[in-house]
């Protein structure tokens, strides 16, 4: 990690608008090349703290460092890092060139200098025939593309990203995603990025910074936030689990933080604690699974974790199978479709439940 | 009578009379405008009688006795209007910004108390305070005194449509200007003023026509020997209304009334491509 | 306050420069507006110059002509003074009159305009709107020429048999009505328009679901709806109005004399007396304020 420079630094930063705490100190660093996304639901905090980078918003303590040098309270016309507004922000009453070519007008470079910065962007994101419309003319997805590229064009150390895609329907959101990351990669320049999408979240990111409530719970790739959440808000918020409710019964101190549980039902059940916090004998939390690392095997031999399936629905690619354990818990979990029609269940079924300690994670909050 | 069966033929945007009550609503309105205009088109002296069409009360109000005193009122209420509407949108215009995109601040309801104070006054009481301080700090009654009263109460006026303009201004224009390395003043000035500027030409024009307008404020606080085109009608109105007075008066009338047209006619195109958006 | 979802309640893109944006329109407003109205209160304590203009002397003579009768040397024993309470009373009674005439007209016309189509709204809109572009005295002095005893009105009555003397309109209550509903009508029609244009027509049908009549939904649900719109037209109406001057003046006569009269002549030649009229003015100012305030209390009831 030390060969890679930092691209910002979040040292400390809270936010307060008067009573409500929009961010309750938080500290992280974001490397350079870096695909980072803020993820959380809405009122989290997440634009905010991109508005305090961009510099539209002053901290309330703390500061932000940008490549080692301290932003606080730089006007956001004298930051290197330029948006992209979540609704594009396009200067109507300019054509396409005219809003790329804003920015480099503003620091002052030629009229030569900005055509062929201009031309080159507008060939990136592919618009050559668009450049002399108006964003009213455009679009929605091109409308995006010129934002990019507006954004692009001075080439910003960082660039900040609103929830850019929001405004696109589904299958265009797709497309760009692609697009978007294969940008990242191409220039290097530094993406922090945010959206309340999971998804988007999990198909773009080098890392993730989940937040809630003005706070972040976890930060981490995507593999590591969705396999391995840390809390209970992280497990619920990106993708479906089943959620016990657990205490602990042994805690057995090795490195994988291995500890038996014991659900409110009454089955003990081997898990993986997300935190040391949980491994003291008694404390309580829960337990998450996540429903397609749960195996269902045809009722054979005897087994504490044996139910009765009372649901299935067809979702395509998987079938989901609610599954009411003898002890009276309800699970649900996804099963991959083979076409071999052999491995589907039916309601009325007795099925034997299994799942690896490591897919059981102990979330002590 | 079954409810049910009036049920299936209730319009709720219809009511009987109502279509009628706005008819004789616009004959009320426009009746007395359009006779004057008919009669300022009588060949005769006396406005009692018709006697056929004719021109000659335009041609007495350019060339006629009194032309010179009405070119010097038209000079004076046109020059008034202009400098006043002028510096009155530009001082709308700054207002409208600090009040709308000043953040949230102490005095923000004071500050628009303030602004709309020369509207909720009732324009006698304007006129009675205006007079009583130029009179006491001595400034001569005359063409600056009333230009100065028309800026007073042209603001509130021109500041109503401007500042409803850049609240419907989304503020990321302005802040994606400023990412864009524009300090304040150029994210003015190429970003928020010409996106602006619908509601600072119709600004403009209201004010320009309520100056144009006005009339008692003038006449208290215009002093001797200095008059508008209001203060002179009324004069010459008060020894009873002549035809040259029903000419000039429909001139100005189709003065206003092209200058609405404008206004109405620079929203409309203005709205159409807010539309097409 | 803050929402909930960023956290941002105001943009704040120009904050660090709002006091210089400001202080233009606090100087011109403040200097030339609200000094000269505190200025008035002050004169209005002042002793009369017979020559028009003031002496520096506190006195209360001003109120005191207002509602006590001294007798021409002022030594008699003080009876009320009907004579400014009369011309205020009439005032408030024209106003209201006024204000009540151009609801029963502006609100069926308004809410005929707000419910057609969208394209054709607009241009009924400003015909309604252009006559009060046209300058106000021009207004008047047209309305007199209409009406007066023999204008094209009374002409176009008489040569059609439908009268044989002509209507004595001018210079009587009805004139200065017709006058005052002429030159505020737009205030009235605009808000309500507003109104009733954002009322949602699907409760009117709800109400007609529920066996009402079309006027009982007018009055229980249309009504009640667009209220502020209406108490904000009244008010629009009744302001002006109060301290009308042109209107009165041209169109009415001395039984018709009202406060923006009254005041005019405390302040013409010699004949003025300054002091009695900066006090005229104070209670016409008093009084559109107690009407200002009652909006305002009624517009926050309405808002709960």
């Amino acid at each position: 990690m030390n060969s890679i420079p930092t691209a910002v630094s979040i040292r400390a930063v809270a936010k307060h608008f008067g009573q409500f705490v929009a961010i309750r100190e938080m500290s992280f660093d974001i490397a350079d090349n870096e695909f980072f996304t803020l993820l959380g639901p809405s009122g989290c905090g997440k634009t905010t703290l991109l508005r305090i980078i961009a510099g539209f918003e002053n901290t309330t303590s703390g500061t932000v460092l940008l490549f080692n040098e301290e932003l606080k309270n730089l006007p956001p016309n004298q930051r290197p890092v330029n948006t992209v507004f979540q609704n594009y922000a396009l200067f109507p009453h300019m054509s396409v060139a005219n809003n790329i070519g804003f920015g480099l007008h503003m620091l002052g470079w030629s009229r030569k200098d900005i055509d062929d910065r201009v031309d080159q962007m507008v060939k990136t994101v592919r618009l050559e025939e668009f450049i002399n419309r108006k964003p009213a003319q455009l679009s929605g997805g091109q409308q995006q593309r010129v934002a990019l590229a507006r954004a692009m064009a001075p080439k910003p150390k960082v660039l900040l990203l609103d929830e850019p895609l929001s405004a696109l329907d589904l299958k265009l959101r797709q497309q760009m995603r692609a697009e978007l990351k294969a940008l990242q990669k191409e220039t290097g320049i530094t993406f922090i990025f945010v959206t309340h999408d999971q998804e988007e979240a999990l198909t773009m990111s080098d890392r993730i910074a989940v937040m809630s409530a003005g706070e972040v719970q976890q930060i981490g790739s995507p593999s590591e936030v969705y396999e391995q959440p840390a809390s209970r808000f992280v497990a619920e918020f990106i993708g479906d689990t089943n959620l016990l409710d657990a205490s602990v019964v042994s805690a057995q101190s090795n490195q994988h933080n291995q500890v038996d549980v014991k659900l409110d039902s009454g089955e003990c059940i081997p898990a993986t604690a997300a935190s040391p916090h949980a491994l003291e004998n008694g404390a309580r939390g829960h337990l998450s699974i996540r429903p397609e690392h749960i195996t269902l095997n045809a009722l054979s031999t005897t087994n504490d974790l044996a139910g009765t399936i009372r649901n299935t629905t067809y979702l395509g690619t998987d079938t989901q199978y609610e599954i009411k354990l003898d002890s009276g818990v309800n699970l649900f979990t996804r099963t991959q479709n083979s076409g071999n029609q052999q491995h589907n269940f039916s309601i009325g079924n007795k099925v034997n439940v299994s799942f690896a300690p490591n897919s059981a994670r102990f979330l002590s909050h | 009578m079954f409810t049910g069966n009036n049920n299936r033929t209730y319009n709720p945007r219809r009511y009987p009379g109502f279509l009628f009550i706005t008819l004789v609503c616009l004959l009320i309105l426009y009746a007395p405008l359009l006779v004057v205009m008919g009669y300022s088109f009588n060949d005769n002296l006396s406005i009692t009688k018709w006697s056929g069409f004719s021109l000659r009360w335009y041609t007495d109000v350019f060339t006629g006795p009194e032309a010179a005193k009405f070119k010097k009122a038209a000079w004076n209420s046109l020059s008034i209007a202009l400098s006043a509407a002028l510096v009155a949108t530009s001082f709308a215009t700054a207002a409208a910004i600090g009040m709308v995109r000043g953040g949230a601040f102490n005095g923000k309801t004071l500050s628009f108390g303030l602004i709309s104070i020369p509207i909720m006054v009732p324009e006698i009481v304007t006129a009675v305070a205006m007079l009583i301080f130029f009179s006491m700090i001595g400034l001569k009654l005359g063409y600056l005194s009333i230009l100065i009263a028309h800026i007073v109460f042209c603001i509130p006026f021109a500041y109503l449509p401007i500042s409803a303009r850049l609240q419907g201004i989304e503020a990321s224009f302005e802040e994606a200007a400023q990412d864009l390395y524009a300090d304040r003043w150029k994210a003015f000035r190429y970003v928020l003023m010409p996106l602006m500027l619908p509601g600072m030409l119709s600004g403009f024009l209201l004010a320009f026509i309520i100056s144009l307008d006005d009339f008692i404020i003038t006449n208290f606080i215009k002093g001797a020997g200095v008059e508008t085109l209001p203060t002179a009608i009324f004069g010459a109105v008060k020894q009873g209304i002549k035809p040259n007075i029903m000419a000039l008066s429909t001139l100005m009338l189709l003065f206003s009334v092209l200058l609405v047209s404008l206004s109405y006619f620079i929203g409309r195109t203005d709205k159409e491509k807010n539309d097409a958006n | 306050m803050a929402a909930a979802g960023s956290g941002r309640t105001v943009s704040n893109t120009f904050a660090p420069v709002r006091n210089w944006l400001l202080l233009p329109t606090w100087l011109t407003v403040g200097i030339f507006m609200l000094l000269p109205i505190a200025l008035m209160l002050v004169y209005s304590f002042l002793t009369k110059e017979f020559r028009g203009g003031v002496i520096w002397e506190f006195t209360l003579a001003a109120y005191d002509q207002f509602v006590f009768d001294r007798g021409l040397f002022g030594d008699e024993a003080p009876s009320i003074e009907w004579t400014y309470i009369t011309i205020y009373f009439r005032s408030l009674v024209q106003a209201s009159m006024a204000t009540l005439l151009c609801l029963l007209i502006g609100f069926p016309t308004a809410f005929f305009i707000a419910t057609r189509s969208p394209s054709t709204r607009s241009m009924w809109l400003f015909l309604v709107t252009i006559p009060y572009w046209v300058n106000l005295l021009i207004r008047t002095v047209s309305m007199k020429f209409l009406i007066r005893e023999n204008g094209p009105l009374n002409q176009a009555l008489l040569g059609s048999g439908l009268i044989d003397t002509p209507l004595q309109l001018i210079n009587t209550n009805i004139a200065v009505q017709l006058g005052l509903f002429y030159s505020y009508l737009p205030f009235m029609v605009l808000p309500i328009y507003a109104a009733v244009e954002r009322y949602n027509f699907s409760l009117s049908e709800a109400g007609a679901d529920l066996y009402a009549g079309r006027w009982t939904i007018l009055r229980r649900i249309v009504i009640p709806a667009v209220k502020p719109g209406i108490i904000a037209g009244c008010i629009l109406v009744f302001v002006p109005s109060l301290g009308a001057f042109l209107a009165p003046d041209l169109l009415g006569g001395a039984k018709t004399f009202m406060i923006g009269s009254l005041i005019e002549e405390q302040f013409k030649g010699n004949a003025g007396n300054w002091p009695f009229g900066a006090a005229s003015a104070m209670i016409l100012l008093t009084l559109v304020l107690i009407a200002l305030l009652f909006y305002a209390r009624a517009q926050t009831k309405e808002q709960v």
